[in-house]
């Protein structure tokens, strides 16, 4: 066992658990943040997408002591952080997936969406290319992907919306 | 009195208030959010985790097990071996050749042999390597024409006599070869399609928890709750009353999770032995191995046409590749026969369909079960009928459509056919008149099309109790709960149910609960296969929502004392229709009913019409209703190097009303994803020792963002008479013709012919030389 202090969806964490575990067992199995997925355990689907300092990362191959002092996000934390930043809802990548019926079977997409998020952070208007290549770690297999880029597009319309309003 | 005698395909009440709209899912932010319990993410005290010894063998005699060491080991609490759950099992009731774990034998390599349930992964997986297995090895067929010219050594021994046959369907309708030597142009050709697997991207896991009573409960990730439920019953001995299965919500099927699978009855018997909850995940490599994916057939076709372009016969011999077990593989022998015959007329028609086992992971059911096989030949074969006659390949499509409301030549009933309109859709979308025939070199367009079934109308076992049944719940707060033993593998059948009961009750969407897929809770419903439930379980839901509206429209007539043909519901109010004023909340209307009546709820189900030839395997492809579908697919295709890129598929697909179309759109362009990657992308390859050749997702290749062409929904409304609100399926038609319209694209854009599966540059390169 190995004792490690993370900063998970901003509260700060000591947790202990077997020093083979990668950040992917930890989250789902000690700290009960069953929302990011396995899919493959080996990097290959992106089902474990959540962001570190606000990149996205895979967790199942993350050690938890290669994240100690960074930020880590889960899709637990998403809609509360939109909140704390004053918003209503859940975040826009959430509810534009959700209006777009960009969320199938829906095990995916904690991934896609954080993936969204990182994009969608670092550039506020996306272009189809740069969302198809942002998106391309995260194997979707229900959708085709078109619902999903026809949500990102929605949220960052939304998000753009938002910002014209905040500045009114 | 079936659901499907009561009601019309029209609005019930004036316009549809909720059918047809883009609502948003009723499930849709649990899975936003992270909420959405999946299999894995359930978590029990006390838990153990469990782990399978598989077969390092493709073919081979077990001559003994020694458990002993595995289970000395410290955190070890059970080890479970084939012996002690000797009852075989298996979807299909006349084919039940599994076994939980093997028993004297294992028939493909990942066959499972032994499993252990301890405190944590690691320590199932030190017991496991501490099992002791002598195997005598057999000679291993890892191809089908060997197999069935090798009646020796069997793989399956317990019919005599067959070697390794697994199922054989010869059937004839009209005179094939007579018409065949009359006719102006035969074409005569061989096709082969690949194996591919269905990679939902949650792995199969189930968790069992097994009281002191006697009282089992399976959490599974199933697409099938009620067959698992009598699958545990029969081969754990259990009475089904003891038994609860629940389906959590689910990471995508496809197909890959219609079978009872060992992982369900190994953690329910470890959890009977050891008497503390038992998970089991299966790894992406065991899933692989698992399998169940589509068939790989060997196909030959034989066409004859008249110079007019209309088909006098088809003649197809097919080889089927079934893996090591029977699984729904005697449905797909049927299938791969029984489901082309249409949208096209064929006057006469013969198949002839072998299914052989090998030792390879048994394959099943995939998204267009048995005919998206079939289909590829066919479309293919009759671009080259077109291309012979000098026929436009959307033309002869037109000539050859067999109508509305018709038979078929096998006897199946045709009712609303919208094939004419989806190919009208695809021709203007793609811009064909302007395009195909008429771009460079290397880039071409193509066509095909096909219809799929809306639900079988023979259950996998035979009974005469109701396909689809449905329980409604109302609350004095003003929701209404359905119950439904349906399962939402993704597709989104709640959001279906959701919106037919918000439609008849006048409901908002979002006050309709819907609790599906657990046996303690929800009336049976035989599940998510055979695009079933939008068709079987929206007509159970329109039955029982009918029963209810009529309570409660009859208890506010009656305290308003007007006549009930007054009373409607809408919007989430109930009004007097010849009083505008009076005009009370939909809450307040069931109080009034429940205080009138008594506590209020209503059942509703749903069987099939008798349907099918009068032939044996007449019923085997009947369906109430039948979707069509058509594509142009455009590709380009690199000379140099082979490689065909699929720039972009329009997909036209009559799913009779769409109930809500944004959920029809994301079937129609999930299934043409996934028919492209078929073509191009995927193939579950088995190398010349039965070793998968890839099991992984990035082996695999299954397609990203970037390897995904442009895909454009045009959704047809046929509006069938049977359907409810006159919607038929959607979840697997739109894939079949997806592999086809490449195939005839790549001779649109560059003259070759591929008729082996997948599409590989290697084959491409071959193609062009031979035609240099």
């Amino acid at each position: 066992m190995r004792a490690y202090r993370l900063e998970v969806n901003g509260d700060k964490i000591e947790i202990a658990a077997p020093e083979h575990w990668t950040l992917l067992e930890v989250l789902r199995y000690k700290l009960g943040l069953t929302g990011t997925k396995q899919g493959c355990d080996k990097g290959d689907c992106g089902a474990c997408t959540v962001l570190v300092d606000g990149e996205p990362e895979l967790a199942c191959l993350l050690l938890p002591g290669a994240v100690e002092g960074k930020k880590i996000l889960t899709i637990e934390g998403l809609a509360p952080a939109h909140r704390c930043r004053g918003g209503e809802g859940a975040d826009p990548i959430q509810e534009s997936f959700d209006e777009a019926g960009a969320l199938q079977c829906g095990f995916c997409q904690p991934g896609v969406m954080l993936s969204a998020r990182a994009l969608l952070n670092r550039e506020p208007h996306p272009s189809c290319e740069q969302i198809a290549d942002s998106l391309s770690g995260n194997l979707c297999r229900c959708t085709g992907y078109k619902q999903i880029y026809d949500a990102v597009e929605a949220a960052a319309d939304k998000e753009a919306e938002l910002k014209t309003q905040g500045a009114d | 009195m079936a659901a499907r005698d009561l009601h019309g395909p029209d609005a019930p009440w004036g316009d549809f208030g909720v059918v047809g709209q883009r609502n948003r899912k009723v499930d849709g932010m649990d899975k936003a959010t992270g909420c959405a319990i999946y299999a894995d993410d359930i978590q029990l005290p006390g838990m153990l985790y469990a782990k399978t010894l598989r077969s390092p063998h493709a073919h081979a005699l077990i001559r003994s097990i020694d458990t002993a060491k595995a289970e000395a080991l410290p955190g070890v609490y059970a080890v479970l071996v084939g012996d002690e759950l000797p009852i075989p099992y298996g979807v299909i009731p006349w084919t039940q050749d599994e076994h939980v774990l093997a028993v004297e034998k294992v028939r493909f390599i990942g066959d499972e042999v032994a499993a252990v349930a301890a405190v944590d992964e690691d320590t199932a997986n030190a017991a496991l390597e501490l099992i002791e297995v002598e195997y005598k090895p057999l000679r291993a067929f890892f191809d089908a024409e060997e197999a069935l010219s090798n009646p020796e050594p069997a793989i399956h021994t317990s019919k005599k006599d067959v070697g390794n046959l697994s199922k054989h369907v010869r059937l004839e309708f009209g005179e094939v070869d007579a018409a065949a030597q009359s006719a102006d142009i035969l074409i005569d050709e061989e096709y082969s399609f690949h194996s591919t697997t269905h990679a939902a991207i949650e792995p199969h896991c189930a968790v069992a928890q097994c009281s002191p009573d006697g009282k089992l409960t399976l959490w599974s990730s199933t697409q099938i709750t009620h067959y698992v439920h009598r699958a545990l019953s029969r081969v754990l001995e259990l009475e089904p009353e003891k038994i609860r299965v629940i389906q959590p919500y689910l990471g995508g099927a496809f197909g890959g999770k219609s079978d009872p699978f060992s992982l369900e009855f190994i953690v329910s018997a470890l959890a009977r032995k050891t008497g503390r909850p038992v998970k089991l995940l299966w790894t992406r490599e065991e899933v692989f191995y698992a399998h169940r994916g589509r068939h790989a057939m060997k196909m030959k076709y034989r066409t004859s046409a008249q110079a007019d372009g209309r088909i006098t016969s088809v003649d197809a011999n097919i080889l089927i590749d079934g893996g090591s077990y029977s699984s729904f593989g005697l449905v797909t022998t049927y299938y791969s026969g029984q489901l082309l015959t249409g949208p096209y007329d064929f006057p006469s028609y013969r198949f002839d369909s072998t299914r052989v086992f090998t030792n390879k992971p048994p394959c099943g059911p995939k998204r267009g079960h048995g005919s998206v096989q079939p289909r590829f030949a066919f479309e293919s074969q009759l671009d080259e009928v077109a291309t012979k006659l000098g026929i436009d390949p959307i033309e002869i499509r037109r000539k050859n459509f067999q109508g509305d409301f018709t038979k078929t030549v096998n006897a199946q009933r045709i009712t609303s056919n919208g094939f004419l309109a989806c190919l009208d859709s695809v021709e203007r979308g793609s811009d064909w008149k302007n395009k195909h025939g008429q771009l460079p070199l290397g880039r071409g367009l193509g066509v095909a099309g096909s219809m799929y079934i809306s639900g079988t109308n023979y259950p996998v076992y035979p009974n005469e109790m109701p396909q689809a049944g449905i329980q409604l719940q109302v609350d004095r707060s003003g929701i209404v709960t359905v119950f439904t033993g349906a399962n939402d593998i993704g597709q989104g059948s709640n959001t279906m149910i959701a919106t037919v009961v918000a439609e008849e009750l006048g409901l908002d969407i979002r006050n309709i609960r819907v609790i599906s897929a657990d046996t303690d809770l929800c009336p049976v419903d035989l599940g998510a296969y055979s695009s079933r439930i939008t068709f079987m379980v929206g007509n159970a839901c329109i039955d029982a929502a009918r029963k209810l509206r009529t309570q409660i429209v009859g208890a506010v007539a009656s305290e308003w004392d007007v006549d009930a043909r007054r009373v409607s519901m809408m919007g989430g109010k109930v009004f007097d229709l010849e009083d505008s004023q009076r005009v009370i909340p939909s809450r307040d209307a069931f109080q009034i009913a429940e205080a009138q009546l008594e506590t209020l709820g209503a059942t509703g189900s749903y069987n099939t019409p008798t349907l099918g030839g009068d032939y044996r395997g007449g019923t085997i492809g009947a369906s109430p209703a039948y979707s069509f579908t058509a594509h142009v697919a455009d590709v380009s295709v690199d000379t140099e190097t082979g490689r065909i890129t699929c720039n972009k598929v329009w997909i036209a697909h009559d799913c009779g009303r769409a109930l809500n179309p944004m959920l029809v759109e994301g079937q129609m362009e999930g299934s043409a994803y996934m028919g492209v990657a078929e073509a191009l992308m995927e193939d579950h390859h088995m190398n010349r020792f039965g070793l998968h050749a890839g099991p992984s997702l990035l082996d695999y290749r299954i397609p990203t963002s970037c390897d995904t062409p442009e895909l454009e929904s045009i959704i047809v409304e046929s509006i069938d008479p049977e359907g409810p609100y006159g919607a038929k399926e959607a979840g697997e038609g739109p894939l079949h013709p997806a592999i086809p319209a490449i195939a005839n694209a790549v001779y649109d854009a560059v003259g070759i012919r591929l008729r082996h599966l997948p599409f590989t540059p290697g084959k491409v390169l071959e193609a062009l030389d031979a035609k240099c």
